[in-house]
């Protein structure tokens, strides 16, 4: 339950080893957070030091974006780790590269299937637990890359487009529910994801989106920006023509 | 049959900081009471009275709050005995007012009307009378708790069920829901205070003429100025009072001795700008009440609702906080323990904390009840703004002095200190964690205070 200066006790992130999510986790514990739970992929061997430094009990659960029938299981595995869950952080994804996309259609699927149709199932899992328990916030990592997509990275900007447009309207389902659902739009981040391509304007650091995350959750806000600036830059993007939209690069 | 609304409402306490949704009731006797226990889902089930306690202590997220303010009835004065048996869900506004009339008084008030005589027993609440009188459960002459077992007990300070008669005071709701009380009442000639006031120039200052003539009055309190800077901080306005007697009357107001007016709050804006109440603000405003205070006024004659409730003039005044809220930070640390007092004045005073209801005053004996909150020592109140920052980060250092120095927290302000803290500082958790398994073996009773600081 957040408390009364809006400090949180527990924490699950889906996706345990992004580089995003841990440094909202890794925030969130700074500032009171006590008990967290990694769910990845066969599971988070090594506890991360950051976490265990700052005193935080660390636990590990399986978990695969691509099998939608074990996301409900995977929540309550969580409850009954550490009780109710104040924060759930969903920053699973993968963003490959789009001309592979293009050359295998069914890998362009599967990348959609992490993106998006896995975000529906673990999204839909974690609010059915939060209403239950009357509070709570979900973090949902969308990213500027959905807000208008484009044809250097569609495949993977369609999905988060699709995410985007879901956790609106999840949040909408939980208006009133004492749970609450916070999108986060982040432009170019250096992560192990975004390795291979090229920066893009406005970079943030995932320290950088950890803090705008943690105002949004103390602020009561729907949305953020990290950096905050590519809120107007994108209402800009927006109203760009489809001619010159087509022939941008990154 | 009580109305059970299938959606949930947000609830918070006072401070509007963390809202919980649940499901609301709203029983109007003791068996609609036993039904919703009866009736608990998973996520429990715990009474509310007015909310006006700060924190979390009356919301129970996910799961069944009963709106007690529905258990009324008629008020019974025994003035052979001297007591009144009332409804729970009255509400001390309305008791104090039907009290008066008759030419009584509460034992004890707390600085609001609005709270209901069981919430008032759930926290044993104090007044300005506590070095004299003790707190609410030292008047409480027996009561009738809903144990979620079903049963209807009434419970006295020396009956056969005693254990859960202490446990229940302070309890904090989590023993059963109280559905009647009967109090002692104290017999008063007038409804108006003979009240000294006196201004203090240092924190000193303050503290020695407390202790030196609280003995000397039935009710007292200090209201304290951390935003002063250097050896002015702590200066303060010092209010103590006794009930005053005919004869205390100016004649024009003999007329009508017991006439007491509650009177129609003004209503705080809806809607109040984020850092409305900053430094600033609060330090001019805490400048013109001191300067407005006589330094020095004996035998002034007050009415009741403007001495012990000033702030019930202005409705939803904890709206001035604006989106964020208000956080009430109390402890007591025991006499002796001064020094802890003032270290934790001074931290609030260097962090600009614009507080502008800080208020200082002497405990005396507790009840007994295992979490009740009142023991001998110095209590302060502090109201913050619940977005000053690093507010969370300095609260827990005073926290970390208070423990050091033996104090305690009350759980009716609090809404953010961790379990272990308050573990030890209620060493009575144990026992009655042992009552509490007694009569909810099943763990019916539950609330998000309860949930945080891992009560049960
Ligand atoms: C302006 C202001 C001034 C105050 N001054 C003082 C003061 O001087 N001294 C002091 O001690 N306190 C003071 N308080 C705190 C207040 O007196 C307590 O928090 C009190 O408990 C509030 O009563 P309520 O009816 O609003 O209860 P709520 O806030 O609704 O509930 C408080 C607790 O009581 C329990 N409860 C409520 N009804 C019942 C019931 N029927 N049976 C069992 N449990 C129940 C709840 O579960 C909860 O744990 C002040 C509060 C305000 C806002
Ligand atoms: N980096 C950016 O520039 C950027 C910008 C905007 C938005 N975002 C979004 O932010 C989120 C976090 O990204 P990041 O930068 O932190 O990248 P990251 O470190 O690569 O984290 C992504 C995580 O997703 C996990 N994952 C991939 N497929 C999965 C599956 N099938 N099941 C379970 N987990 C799976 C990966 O797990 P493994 O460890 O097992 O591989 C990885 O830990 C993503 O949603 C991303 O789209 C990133």
């Amino acid at each position: 339950m957040r408390d009364s200066v809006g400090t949180v006790r527990t924490v699950l992130l889906l996706g345990g080893r992004s580089e995003i999510g841990l440094a909202i986790v890794e925030r969130l514990v700074r500032e009171g957070a006590r008990e967290v739970v990694l769910a990845a992929r066969g599971g988070v061997a090594e506890p991360p030091g950051a976490l265990t430094a700052l005193g935080a009990k660390v636990h590990s659960l399986e978990f695969d974006a691509t099998a939608p029938d074990t996301h409900t299981a995977t929540v309550d595995a969580a409850v009954a780790l550490v009780g109710d869950l104040d924060v759930v952080v969903d920053a699973f994804g993968v963003l490959g590269t789009q001309s592979d996309y293009e050359a295998d259609p069914a890998a362009a699927a599967r990348a959609a299937a992490v993106n998006y149709t896995g975000h529906v199932s673990a999204g839909l899992a974690v609010a059915a637990r939060l209403r239950e328990q009357g509070h709570g916030a979900l973090v949902v990592l969308s990213s500027v890359a959905g807000v208008r997509v484009r044809r250097f990275n569609f495949v993977y900007g369609s999905a988060k487009a699709g995410l985007d447009g879901f956790a609106q309207g999840l949040a909408d389902s939980l208006h009133g529910s004492g749970a609450r659902v916070l999108v986060v739009r982040p432009g170019y981040v250096p992560t192990r994801m975004s390795a291979h391509v090229d920066p893009a304007p406005f970079p943030a650091t995932p320290g950088r989106v950890a803090e705008a995350v943690s105002a949004g959750l103390r602020s009561g806000a729907t949305t953020v920006w990290a950096p905050r600036v590519l809120a107007p830059v994108f209402a800009g993007m927006r109203l760009m023509p489809r001619p010159i939209w087509r022939r941008l690069g990154r | 049959m009580a109305s059970q609304p299938e959606r949930p409402v947000l609830l918070t306490g006072w401070g509007r900081t963390a809202p919980t949704a649940a499901r609301v009731v709203r029983p109007r006797t003791a068996a609609q009471v036993a039904h919703a226990l009866a009736d608990a889902g998973p996520r429990g089930v715990l009474a509310r009275g007015l909310g006006r306690s700060y924190g979390d202590a009356a919301q129970a997220a996910g799961g069944t709050v009963l709106d007690c303010t529905g258990l009324t009835g008629p008020i019974r004065l025994d003035a052979d005995r001297g007591e009144v048996t009332v409804p729970a869900g009255a509400s001390f506004d309305r008791l104090i007012a039907h009290l008066l009339e008759r030419g009584y008084f509460v034992p004890v008030t707390p600085g609001t009307r609005q709270v209901t005589v069981g919430g008032a027993i759930a926290a044993d609440v104090h007044g300005k009378n506590h070095h004299a009188d003790s707190s609410l459960g030292a008047h409480v002459r027996s009561l009738t708790l809903a144990a979620p077992t079903g049963e209807a007990l009434t419970l006295t300070p020396d009956g056969p069920d005693a254990e859960l008669f202490r446990a229940t005071l302070g309890g904090m709701g989590l023993t059963g829901v109280i559905t009647e009380a009967t109090l002692a009442v104290l017999p008063v000639e007038t409804s108006y205070m003979r009240v000294d006031t006196d201004r203090t120039d240092s924190l000193d200052a303050t503290l020695d003429l407390m202790a030196r003539t609280d003995a000397d009055y039935r009710y007292t309190v200090c209201w304290v100025d951390l935003l002063a800077r250097g050896s002015a901080m702590g200066r303060g306005v010092l209010t103590r009072a006794d009930h005053a007697g005919l004869r205390d009357l100016p004649p024009a107001l003999r007329r009508a001795p017991l006439r007491h007016r509650a009177g129609s709050p003004l209503a705080a804006p809806p809607w109040a700008p984020p850092g409305l109440l900053n430094s600033w603000t609060v330090g001019a405003f805490n400048t013109v009440y001191r300067g407005a205070a006589p330094r020095r006024r004996r035998g002034e004659a007050q009415p009741i609702a403007g001495f012990f409730h000033p702030l019930d003039a202005v409705r939803d005044w904890n709206r001035l906080y604006g989106p964020r809220g208000l956080v009430q930070y109390q402890f007591v640390v025991p006499l002796g323990a001064e020094d802890t007092l003032v270290r934790i004045m001074e931290g609030l005073s260097r962090a600009g904390a614009p507080s502008f209801l800080t208020v200082l005053k002497r405990l005396g004996e507790g009840t007994g009840g295992h979490l009740s909150f009142p023991r001998p020592g110095w209590t302060l109140a502090v109201d913050l703004p619940a977005d000053l920052p690093g507010l969370g980060r300095m609260l827990r250092r005073f926290d970390e002095r208070l423990l050091a120095a033996d104090g305690r927290l009350y759980l009716a302000k609090d809404g953010r200190a961790d379990a272990e803290t308050v573990h030890a500082m209620y060493p009575d958790l144990p026992a009655w964690r042992k009552v509490r398994e007694r009569v909810d073996p099943d763990g019916v009773l539950v609330s998000d205070l309860a949930r945080r600081l891992r009560l049960l």
